[in-house]
C-alpha cells in the first residue's frame, strides 16, 4: 500500500469545518494534545509502517521553509 | 539500616604464584567477581577449564542493585545447577500494571505460555545471588577465587595477556592466555586496553531506595507516569525477597544527587507513594544517571569483555545482568573449544559478532524506552501522554506502552555460525534462536528439556540419529520418544517436529541448524560451521 495523495474526502469543506470547530473551545494546549490522540488513532487505522513513513516524510518536510 | 541481610566479608588469601615470586600463565583470568564474572568462572569450570577470578573488594554487591533476573539467564543457572536456589528465595512475578496519574491504563502478562521450567521473571537482591554463587564456587577445585586483588595495568603478546595486580601484599605479576574482562561499566580494564566506550547520556537522574515493609501488594511490576505522589515524573515499585520492595523515582536532571538520597529526602518520598499509615525501614538508597553505550569490539587481544563492561543500558528492561549472563552463555563454550584446539580462533570473534548484535538490540530496546519514559521535549511528551490516555480506552494503544520492555534473548537472526534452513518450517526455532523450554517424561519422571540437552553439541531428533563427530567435537543424539517422552507434545509443538526432523543445537542452547531428516554428513558440516571452520566437511 502506498500513500494516497489523491483527493478522498467525500465533503471537503465539511471535514474541514469539523476537525477546525472541534478545537474552537480549546487552548493551543489542549488542542496539541488532541491532535497527538487524532495522529495515533489515525495512524492505527492506517497500519502499515511503510504507508506511515511516507505520510510522516511528507509531513516533516512539506513547509519547511516557512519560519519557525 | 541493613536489616534483613548481613555483608560477608570473604577473607584475603595470598596467593602461592605471589608468595613464592614466581610468574604463573593461567588459561584464563577473569577480572571482577560480580554475578557475570562469577558465571563464568562456573560455567568455565564446568566446561573443565581452571580460572582464577580477581575482585578489588572482599564482599557483595552493597544494595539490591540488579534485582530483576529473566527467565534466560535462569535457564543458564539452571544449566549450572544454581536456578533452584535462586527461584525459590526470589520473587516470581510475571504481571505488570501501568497507571497514568492515578489511572490503570495497561496491564501485561510476561509469560502468556505455560510449559517452561523457570518463571518469566524472578526479583532477588543482587547480594545473594553473589553470595551463593561464592558459596557454590568455594566448593570447586577448578576455581580459584582471589579477593582484595586489583588489576593495575595489562598489557599483551601475540597469545597471552601479562597482568600486574596489587594486593595487600603488594604487587605482582602473572599471565593469562585469555582475560575475561567483567568489571563494569567503569571497566579499569577497558580504559587498559584504550577500547571506545561510546553511545547517549540522559539527562535525567533516578532515585531507587529499598525499603523493608510488611504489605500485602500483590506480587506484580507497577509503574507510574506522572502520579498524584510524584508529579511530571515516573516512579516503580517492585517487590524482593525478605519484604524489602524496591522503589525507583525518576528526579529529573536539576536534582542533587548527594541530597536526594538522603533519608530525611527519601522517607517523604516513599510516604507519599505509599501513605502515612505505611510502616516501613529504610534499608539502601542510590541516586544514579545513566547512559546507553556500548564498547567497539568486544574482543581486544586475548582481552574479552563481557556484561556492563562491554555495555551499559538504561535500567528500564533488566538488561543490565541478564545480558551480561548471555555474554558468557556465548563465550565459554567457545572460549573451551578454542582452549581445548579443537576449533579455530576465529570461533572467538563470533562472540563479537553475536553479543554485539544482542548488545545493539538491547540498546535500542532501551533507548525507545527510555524516550518514553523521560520524554526530551514538550511534543514527545504529549505523543506520550496521549499514549497513555488512550491506552484506558482502546486497544490498539495499550502495545504502544513502553515502560520498559523486559529482558528477552535476542535471536541471533544474522550469525556465520548458523546454517540456514533449506526446508520449510513452522514456529519460531529458527537457526540462531535459543532453544525453547517444554516438559518431558525422562524414564518416567517428569523434567524438562532443556536439562536434557548436553554440554557439548545435541542432536535434538524426532526419529533416529546418531552421535556424528568433527574435529573431536561430537553432537550426542537426543532422541524423542526413545531418551525422552514428548509428555504433553509441546516438545513437537514449538519445534514443528514432524517425525524425522532433526535439530543440531549449540552447547549455548541455541539452534545451530535443522534438517527434515537425519543426514550425517549435513550434521558433520553444520557442525564445522557452528565452530567458525572454513572450507567444507
Amino acid at each position: 500500500m502506498s500513500l494516497n495523495l489523491c483527493p478522498n474526502i467525500a465533503d471537503p469543506d465539511g471535514f474541514y469545518e469539523f476537525i477546525v470547530e472541534s478545537q474552537r473551545a480549546m487552548s493551543d494546549e489542549q488542542a496539541n494534545r488532541m491532535n497527538a490522540r487524532l495522529i495515533l488513532i489515525l495512524a492505527n487505522h492506517v497500519g502499515d509502517l511503510a504507508t506511515l513513513r511516507q505520510a510522516i516524510e511528507l509531513a516533516a518536510t512539506t513547509g519547511a521553509h516557512r519560519a519557525g | 539500616m541493613f536489616q534483613t541481610y548481613k555483608y560477608p566479608e570473604f577473607a584475603y588469601r595470598p596467593s602461592a604464584e605471589q608468595a613464592e615470586g614466581r610468574t604463573q600463565r593461567h588459561p584464563v583470568v577473569i577480572i571482577g567477581a560480580g554475578p557475570v564474572g562469577l558465571t563464568a568462572a562456573l560455567d568455565l569450570a564446568s566446561r573443565g577449564l581452571s580460572c582464577v577470578v580477581l575482585d578489588d573488594n572482599n564482599t557483595v554487591s552493597i544494595g539490591s542493585r540488579a534485582v530483576c533476573y529473566a527467565k534466560r539467564p535462569l535457564e543458564i543457572w539452571d544449566r549450572l545447577g544454581l536456578a533452584d536456589r535462586f527461584i525459590d528465595k526470589g520473587i516470581s512475578w510475571k504481571l505488570g500494571k501501568v497507571f497514568f496519574g492515578d489511572r490503570q491504563v495497561y496491564q501485561f502478562d510476561l509469560l502468556p505460555e505455560d510449559g517452561h521450567k523457570c518463571p518469566a521473571f524472578i526479583n532477588l537482591q543482587q547480594y545473594y545471588l553473589e553470595e551463593w554463587m561464592v558459596e557454590t564456587i568455594a566448593a570447586n577445585p577448578r576455581i580459584d577465587l582471589r579477593w582484595k586483588h586489583k588489576l593495575i595495568s595489562l598489557r599483551q603478546e601475540e597469545d597471552h595477556a601479562i597482568l600486574t595486580v596489587e594486593t595487600p601484599d603488594g604487587i605482582f605479576t602473572t599471565e593469562a592466555d585469555w582475560v575475561i574482562a567483567c568489571d563494569g561499566a567503569n571497566s579499569d580494564t577497558r580504559k587498559m586496553v584504550g577500547a571506545e566506550f561510546t553511545g547517549q547520556f540522559f539527562q535525567d537522574r533516578f532515585l531507587i531506595a529499598d525499603i523493608v515493609m510488611k504489605a500485602d501488594f500483590p506480587t506484580e511490576r507497577w509503574f507510574w507516569f506522572d502520579p498524584p505522589f510524584h508529579r511530571n515524573q515516573s516512579a516503580l515499585l517492585h517487590k524482593q525477597a525478605d519484604d524489602v520492595w524496591r522503589l525507583d523515582f525518576q528526579l529529573g536532571w536539576d536534582s542533587d544527587p548527594d541530597e536526594e538520597k538522603k533519608p530525611e529526602k527519601v522517607i517523604p518520598r516513599v510516604k507519599a507513594m505509599l501513605g502515612d499509615d505505611v510502616e516501613f525501614e529504610l534499608e539502601w538508597a542510590s541516586v544514579y544517571q545513566f547512559a546507553c553505550r556500548r564498547i567497539g569490539q568486544f574482543r581486544h587481544g586475548r582481552v574479552l569483555f563481557a556484561g556492563d563492561a562491554a555495555h551499559q543500558v538504561s535500567p528500564f528492561g533488566a538488561r543490565g545482568a541478564n545480558t551480561g549472563v548471555q555474554d558468557i552463555d556465548n563465550l565459554t563454550w567457545k572460549l573451551a573449544l578454542v582452549i581445548e584446539g579443537k576449533a579455530p580462533i576465529d570461533l572467538i570473534d563470533s562472540y563479537h559478532e553475536e553479543r554485539a548484535f544482542a548488545a545493539d538490540d538491547n540498546l535500542l530496546n532501551s533507548t525507545r524506552s527510555t524516550d518514553f519514559i523521560t520524554p526530551k521535549s514538550a511534543a514527545s511528551r504529549r505523543f506520550r501522554d496521549a499514549v497513555l490516555d488512550l491506552a484506558e480506552v482502546t486497544y490498539f494503544a495499550k502495545p504502544l506502552v513502553n515502560s520498559g520492555r523486559l529482558s528477552a534473548p535476542t535471536p541471533y537472526t544474522q550469525s556465520a555460525l548458523n546454517t540456514p534452513d533449506s526446508e520449510t518450517w513452522e514456529g519460531r526455532m529458527t537457526p540462531g534462536t535459543v532453544c525453547s523450554d517444554a516438559p518431558v517424561t525422562v524414564n518416567g519422571t517428569p523434567d524438562w528439556l532443556l536439562r536434557q540437552l548436553g554440554a557439548g553439541f545435541t542432536l535434538l531428533s524426532f526419529g533416529p540419529a546418531k552421535a556424528v563427530d568433527w574435529n573431536g567435537v561430537t553432537a550426542q543424539p537426543l532422541v524423542v520418544g526413545q531418551d525422552l517422552t514428548d509428555a504433553e507434545g509441546l516438545v513437537a509443538a514449538r519445534f514443528d517436529g514432524r517425525p524425522g526432523s532433526c535439530y543440531l543445537i549449540r552447547p549455548d542452547q541455541h539452534v545451530a541448524a535443522r534438517w527434515r531428516s537425519f543426514d550425517p554428513a549435513s550434521v558433520r558440516a553444520a557442525i564445522a560451521r557452528a565452530c567458525s571452520a572454513k572450507g567444507t566437511y
